[in-house]
């Protein structure tokens, strides 16, 4: 499971390195996205998976999984999608400013 | 005794009234209040000539950086008396002169005279301090004060020309110089030059006791203006006058040859130090006696002069230093007289040559133009000024009966030293010095004969010249008598001060306490060395007398690939080389900057766990795997694979969005029912917001971008993911230390609490959720804004 599970999240961040480097700012900004949803899933796996109950102490189970790296995503969920609303409106308000949403075109002054 | 402190820091401490002085002051010349300064320093350290003869040198120390053994020490002896008193002497002479010359109404006299202290103080600071950063820091500050008088006139382009010129070559080779201190350092532990040279033989031992010694030796020639390095001084020459004579012939570029006659005990007697400076002095030398004579601006002749003289200078400090070589320890005393002439050649250029820079400033002032074409006939006009100039270019000729022809004598006899006691091969030393001096002997001659006799030419100049006025012409005066004291009286200073500094200099020589004493006389038999001089006299001669068509077969041999417009191209290509280099990589593009990152993070990370044989692999410890775990996993591998081939954005989102929904699906399999709440919630407004914004698209791209494939793109992003997933896969295997988790299982009675990620969240780690909602604030505040904040007051086009 946890190598199925990295490898997913390889491939998350293949194509998201490859959005990224798209010239599209819409497309960029899900590049972005797919990249926490890739840190997520690694983060998960890399402490192994399935080896308790929910970290919920009212299960009375005999072992539960790690609850530190799901404090630490849920954080992370938190601030990402903090980052992914703001990136957004700022990409709206280009387009509205600029005209474009091209990163080709978005080069500061010609004349420099 | 801390007098000798306020004594080299006053220059520095009056820099702030001079200023006041020429803004409050308007009647008096500010030059008159900045006299003072050098007169009373004159005063202070000639108390010390009687007393340096039998007294041991001077050591004071102050620490100033203690822990990096940084002391400002001073040490005070014979060879930095001797340069004291030429810094003070011919300082006070300079600010005399100046006061007639620099004009009280149209100049910035506040600036001139703040930048001449701080160069005045900082020269001392350089010759007096023992301790190599200290000499370095004042050194540097001579570069600076000297960068600033060169542009004082800054309004013309000339001189902003030749400011930069001086400072960029004085500069590196200062800082090569502090590199050379620093091996030094390396390899003594000591900064202090007293230090240095009673470790002796210990450090020449050293790997880094040669580099040391050329890295320094590049700070000495760019100072001194020696090949190839001299290219700075002719252009230093849009200086005005007084500074002109004071900085560049009479102290700073001798800054270089304190430093090799200071460091001589420590290097000298090694055969690099030897043949380096007695070879570039000559070529020195040489070169700048042949290139005085084609100059046609007399300040620029004068320049000339000066490299060539300081060559000179050079050339015998380097055959004095084999003085210390153990292999020629019978016959040490005689290559003693090679530094016993450079010495006394330094002081007798310092007198005439600032001499003849204030003749130069005279004529300048009083005609109009410093161009040897323009002028002629002057005698009867300038009588004072003729016979001033002529005891000045007599004296650098090395004619009798004026003090340059005894240190001429001395040069002979020293060269002639070197070729008869190392092998009858170095006749080539004397050879190059006699050719060298007929052409100096030229050039002297152009100075007074083109200048003074000849037709008389009224017309082209632009005043009417008359003579100078008195005051103007003290300087000069007070030099021109030194020149023919010292050839009538030379054991004035012979005992006094040139044979306790040629024993500071090579102090190894006379350890064994060897009688030596000095006597200069003005007629010593007939020798080689007067036969040279007549020599020297009756070509010159001949030379100057077919001088035009010499002149034509000088100028026929092509200039092109001069040192000067090797500099100039070399600054124009080292601009457009890295002009080019940046516009090659900074490409103005983010998806290209972007790459780069990508790239480096492949090399560096996927490098380092290639090399390091970080890659471990390992499937035993797998939890099992159930089929609908599969088919979400291959869900989200085909949304994402559709994701890089779909055209159509809308598309793209909603994929996204299915693959942030299987996300949370798994939390839910990976027991992590927070995680899967909070996953689901932000994936609806995301999505919702991402929907917002291709609402809003500017409808051109709403469908037209087809995303082509991309190769390169395709590469780094697929590297990207290896490398990721590689990492991932190995992190897995390498369990270093057991969780930390088994703490938190304890939350009931730590916390009070049954959901332990909340306890972590809220009670263990409660910083980190603060912080995140300070963030997420962030967010909506600056989103608030963006959407709010239009362009009110200012337009950009």
């Amino acid at each position: 499971m946890e190598t199925f599970i990295t490898i997913i999240a390889g491939i998350l961040f293949t194509v998201g390195t490859y959005l990224i480097l798209n010239k599209n700012l819409l497309r960029i900004i899900l590049g972005i996205t797919l990249f926490s949803h890739a840190t997520h899933l690694l983060l998960m796996a890399i402490n192994g998976l399935k080896k308790g109950a929910a970290p919920l102490l009212g299960e009375n189970a005999a072992s539960y999984t790690d609850p530190v790296p799901q404090a630490l995503i849920l954080t992370s969920i938190v601030i990402s999608f903090a980052l992914t609303a703001f990136l957004l409106v700022l990409g709206y308000r280009t387009y509205v400013e600029l005209g474009t949403d091209n990163m080709k075109q978005l080069r500061g002054n010609t004349h420099e | 005794m801390y007098l000798l402190y306020i004594a080299i820091l006053i220059p520095f401490f009056s820099i702030p009234f001079i200023p006041l002085l020429y803004k409050y002051v308007h009647r008096i010349h500010t030059g008159w209040f900045v006299l003072v300064i050098p007169v009373l320093l004159l005063f202070f350290f000639a108390r010390y000539y009687f007393v340096q003869q039998t007294i041991e040198p001077l050591i004071l120390s102050v620490p100033w950086i203690p822990s990096l053994n940084i002391h400002f020490t001073i040490y005070l002896d014979s060879l930095s008396l001797l340069f004291v008193l030429l810094i003070t002497g011919v300082g006070t002479l300079v600010v005399f002169y100046s006061i007639f010359y620099m004009s009280k109404d149209r100049e910035k006299l506040h600036l001139f005279y703040a930048y001449l202290m701080l160069f005045m103080g900082a020269m001392l600071g350089s010759v007096l301090s023992d301790n190599l950063l200290v000499l370095y820091a004042f050194w540097e500050l001579t570069s600076v004060s000297s960068f600033l008088l060169i542009a004082f006139w800054y309004h013309r382009k000339r001189s902003r020309y030749g400011a930069q010129k001086s400072m960029f070559i004085t500069m590196s080779g200062g800082f090569s110089m502090l590199l050379g201190f620093i091996m030094l350092y390396v390899t003594s532990g000591t900064f202090s030059i007293r230090e240095l040279i009673l470790l002796g033989d210990q450090i020449s031992q050293h790997s880094l006791f040669i580099p040391a010694m050329y890295f320094i030796f590049l700070g000495v020639f760019t100072k001194s203006a020696q090949f190839p390095f001299h290219i700075w001084l002719p252009d230093a020459m849009e200086a005005p006058t007084p500074i002109s004579a004071y900085l560049h012939s009479a102290t700073m570029v001798k800054a270089g040859v304190y430093l090799v006659a200071r460091l001589t005990p420590i290097f000298g007697g090694h055969q690099e130090w030897f043949w380096t400076i007695t070879i570039i002095g000559l070529i020195t030398l040489f070169i700048g006696s042949l290139t005085a004579i084609r100059q046609s601006d007399l300040k620029a002749l004068l320049a000339f002069s000066t490299i060539s003289q300081i060559g000179l200078i050079m050339s015998l400090l380097g055959i004095g230093s084999m003085s210390l070589n153990n292999q020629y320890s019978d016959s040490s005393l005689l290559f003693a007289g090679a530094t016993l002439a450079a010495i006394f050649h330094l002081i007798n250029h310092s007198i005439f040559k600032g001499c003849l820079f204030m003749m130069i400033g005279i004529l300048d002032h009083e005609t109009g133009t410093r161009d040897i074409r323009r002028l002629g006939g002057l005698i009867h006009v300038m009588p004072v000024s003729f016979t001033l100039t002529m005891i000045g270019s007599f004296s650098m000729a090395g004619l009798p009966p004026f003090s340059g022809f005894l240190s001429k004598e001395m040069f002979f006899s020293g060269a002639l030293t070197a070729s008869r006691t190392m092998g009858s091969w170095f006749i080539f030393i004397p050879i190059i010095a006699w050719v060298a001096s007929i052409f100096t002997f030229v050039y002297c001659m152009i100075l007074i004969f083109k200048v003074f006799i000849g037709p008389y030419k009224p017309l082209p100049l632009d005043r009417k010249p008359h003579e100078a006025p008195f005051g103007m012409l003290v300087s000069p005066m007070i030099l021109a008598s030194l020149v023919v004291i010292l050839f009538f009286f030379p054991n004035l200073i012979a005992s006094s001060l040139l044979e306790p500094t040629v024993k500071a200099i090579l102090p190894q020589a006379f350890a064994n306490g060897r009688e030596w004493h000095v006597h200069i006389s003005a007629w010593h038999g007939f020798n080689t060395e007067l036969l040279m001089t007549m020599g020297i006299i009756i070509l010159g001669m001949l030379l100057y007398k077919y001088l035009t068509k010499f002149r034509n077969i000088y100028e026929s041999i092509p200039l092109k690939f001069t040192l000067n417009q090797a500099y100039d191209n070399g600054l124009v290509a080292m601009e457009r080389i890295s002009g080019k280099l940046i516009r090659f990589y900074m490409y103005g593009s983010t998806p290209l900057y972007l790459s780069y990152l990508f790239v480096f993070v492949i090399v560096i990370v996927g490098g380092s766990l290639f090399l390091l044989n970080g890659f471990i692999f390992d499937l035993s410890n797998n939890a099992p795997i159930e089929l609908y775990e599969y088919m979400l996993g291959f869900t989200i591998v085909a949304a994402a694979i559709y994701m890089v081939f779909t055209k159509s954005r809308l598309i793209s989102i909603i994929a996204v969005s299915v693959i942030g929904y299987i996300v949370s699906l798994f939390f839910v399999i990976f027991r992590a029912p927070d995680l899967a709440l909070t996953q689901l919630v932000v994936e609806t407004i995301s999505t919702a917001l991402f929907l917002l914004c291709f609402y809003f698209l500017p409808r051109v791209s709403k469908y037209v971008t087809p995303m082509k494939l991309n190769i390169r793109n395709a590469i780094i992003a697929i590297g990207v993911g290896m490398t990721l997933t590689l990492i991932g896969l190995s992190t897995q295997e390498h369990h270093l230390f057991d969780s930390i988790a088994e703490y938190y299982k304890d939350s009931y009675t730590l916390a009070g609490a049954k959901n332990i990620v909340n306890a972590i969240l809220v009670d263990f780690r409660a910083f980190d959720t603060m912080l995140e909602i300070v963030v997420l604030f962030a967010a909506g505040v600056g989103i608030y804004t963006l959407i709010k904040l239009r362009h009110t007051g200012r337009k950009d086009q």
